[in-house]
């Protein structure tokens, strides 16, 4: 049985200090926690995932340039400075794959990466070498998810990732499509393929997949990744033309970049979007989104009249 | 590639306009000072052009064009264009297999022969010299402009002109390649909504027509037909 504690002079000094301490960090501590990331668990396993990601499809793919390599690793940089998990890529984006590991390379890659990645070929057989090609890029010791990208082949590569997954090469698996496209064909794998991860477009104009796939991700609990929430930045831009709402404050947002992510990532189904972009401070304000209020139902159905309004 | 229609020129955008540009930026400062060769040998041509009718001399231009080609196949194709796209690794063999072409029908075969007539001829001229400016024009900074024989666009474009000015009958089979890559290029261009997509996609549509008209009129006995030799 534990003794019961003494109260010497260097004791009751050291809790007279704590206390002092204690009053002033009450609100750095408040604050901190008025700024704690929202997360949201992934259905498989109950790991959780801030509710925006990184995208880089477009923005990263800067080839060999080391300029806008070097700006790129600034994005990533501040990227996990305000918290970010999730970093999405795909052999498709052209060069955003080594620019992505010459980020992570640049920071010490950071502990708290979730790296997404995809398989994206026609031929299962040449699957697990392009695999390999891309985590070489990635410069990371295994994908913590890997999914087939547009559902190619994926007749073929899915045997392949979940082979990889029992082994223990890859956490999770998953499916992709974008632009609404496929859905019927999405919908019968998510129906019948044990999928983590299913990879849909959706945003405030885009809302297809809560007709179908959204639901159907609860019932058969896969995480839902959400792509283009800026439609490729054309949403932004038409947006951005018209001053915020003052209500958007009601949901903590300073931005359109925020409100527009907050619509996303405030369905129940969803995991996580991931915005792409260049710029550090544009990562910062997508981040963002990521805590404070989310918006309820009413007023969900408030942003997407108000945007369609626009 | 299912629901086709679905597809935009956006969905084909896997890069920046600020990212192409400087694609063009980096490519010209590696390769200085190739791109005075490439305006040299295009004032070489132009020369060439004015001088006597000789199969040599369809045989020497023949033999720039294919240099060039070959050059942009490897030097700007596999070599930078591929670090952003897969796709460029294509455009590296579709630019080899014109630059055989070339060699083949034009220098060993000595089957292209040229003549001086205006719309070819200001085809030619365009690419050589009004195409960088407009370049420079439409936002993009000199160190980053597309000249003629070191640059595709200019490329395809200056040999389209210069496949006008051939004798005998429209030479389509050699213009196969470079309209493809008017059509490539422009579309890439406007998928990200720059100023100069225009270029390509006009120029391709109007050497179409042009040869159109003159096989056309070939066929309908308006032209004289000639033989290929100088």
């Amino acid at each position: 049985m534990p003794s019961p504690p003494t109260l010497n002079r260097r004791a009751l000094l050291s809790s007279l200090a704590a206390a002092g301490a204690a009053s002033v960090l009450r609100p750095l501590a408040a604050a901190a926690q008025s700024r704690t990331i929202l997360t949201r668990a992934i259905p498989s396993t109950g790991e959780r995932l801030p509710l925006v990601g990184l995208g880089s499809w477009i923005t990263f793919n800067v080839g060999d340039d080391v300029l806008a390599r070097d700006s790129c690793a600034q994005v990533i940089g501040a990227f996990f400075q305000e918290g970010g998990r999730v970093i999405d890529s795909s052999p498709m984006y052209g060069s955003s794959q080594e620019v992505i590991g010459y980020g992570l390379d640049k920071l010490g890659h950071p502990s708290q990466l979730f790296s997404a990645d995809k398989v994206w070929i026609s031929s299962g057989g040449r699957g697990p070498s392009q695999i390999e090609e891309s985590r070489r890029h990635w410069g990371v010791p295994r994908f913590d998810l890997l999914e087939v990208h547009n559902l190619m082949s994926w007749e073929e590569h899915l045997p392949t990732l979940f082979a990889m997954k029992k082994a223990g090469r890859v956490r999770y698996v998953g499916l992709t499509t974008s632009e609404g496209r496929r859905h019927d064909e999405m919908e019968k794998v998510m129906r019948s393929q044990p999928l983590d991860f299913v990879q849909v477009t959706y945003n405030v104009l885009d809302r297809q997949v809560e007709d179908r796939i959204l639901p159907l991700a609860r019932e058969r609990r896969i995480a839902v990744i959400c792509n283009r929430p800026f439609q490729q930045g054309a949403l932004i831009h038409h947006v951005a033309r018209s001053p915020l709402p003052s209500w958007a404050g009601e949901i903590d947002c300073k931005n359109w970049a925020q409100l527009l992510l907050k619509f996303i990532v405030s369905h129940p189904a969803v995991n996580c979007a991931i915005p792409a972009t260049s710029r550090a401070d544009h990562v910062r304000e997508n981040v963002g989104a990521s805590f404070g209020r989310l918006p309820d139902e009413a007023m969900r159905r408030r942003i997407v009249t108000h945007v369609q309004s626009l | 590639m299912s629901e086709w229609w679905t597809y935009t020129l956006a969905d084909i955008k896997s890069f920046s306009l600020q990212t192409y540009y400087r694609l063009f930026e980096l490519y010209n400062a590696a390769i200085w000072p190739a791109q005075i060769v490439g305006i040299g040998a295009g004032l070489a041509i132009w020369a060439l052009l004015g001088s006597r009718r000789h199969t040599w001399r369809g045989r020497a231009i023949a033999a720039i064009l294919a240099g060039f080609w070959l050059w942009v196949a490897i030097a700007f194709h596999a070599h930078r264009y591929a670090t952003l796209t897969w796709s460029a690794r294509y455009y590296a063999w579709g630019f080899g297999l014109e630059a055989a072409l070339l060699l083949w029908a034009g220098v060993v075969r000595g089957r292209l022969v040229f003549e001086r007539r205006l719309p070819g001829l200001a085809i030619f001229l365009f690419a050589l010299v009004v195409q960088p400016l407009i370049g420079l024009l439409l936002g993009r900074t000199w160190r980053q402009v597309e000249i003629f024989g070191v640059a595709p666009d200019p490329t395809a474009i200056a040999t389209l002109g210069l496949l006008l000015l051939a004798t005998g009958r429209v030479r389509w089979e050699m213009m196969v390649v470079p309209l493809f890559w008017c059509a490539i290029s422009g579309a890439t261009l406007l998928s990200m909504k720059a100023p100069d997509a225009w270029i390509p996609l006009v120029a391709a549509l109007l050497v179409v027509s042009l040869a159109a008209w003159r096989t056309l009129a070939r066929r309908r006995g308006r032209m004289p037909r000639r033989d290929n030799t100088g």
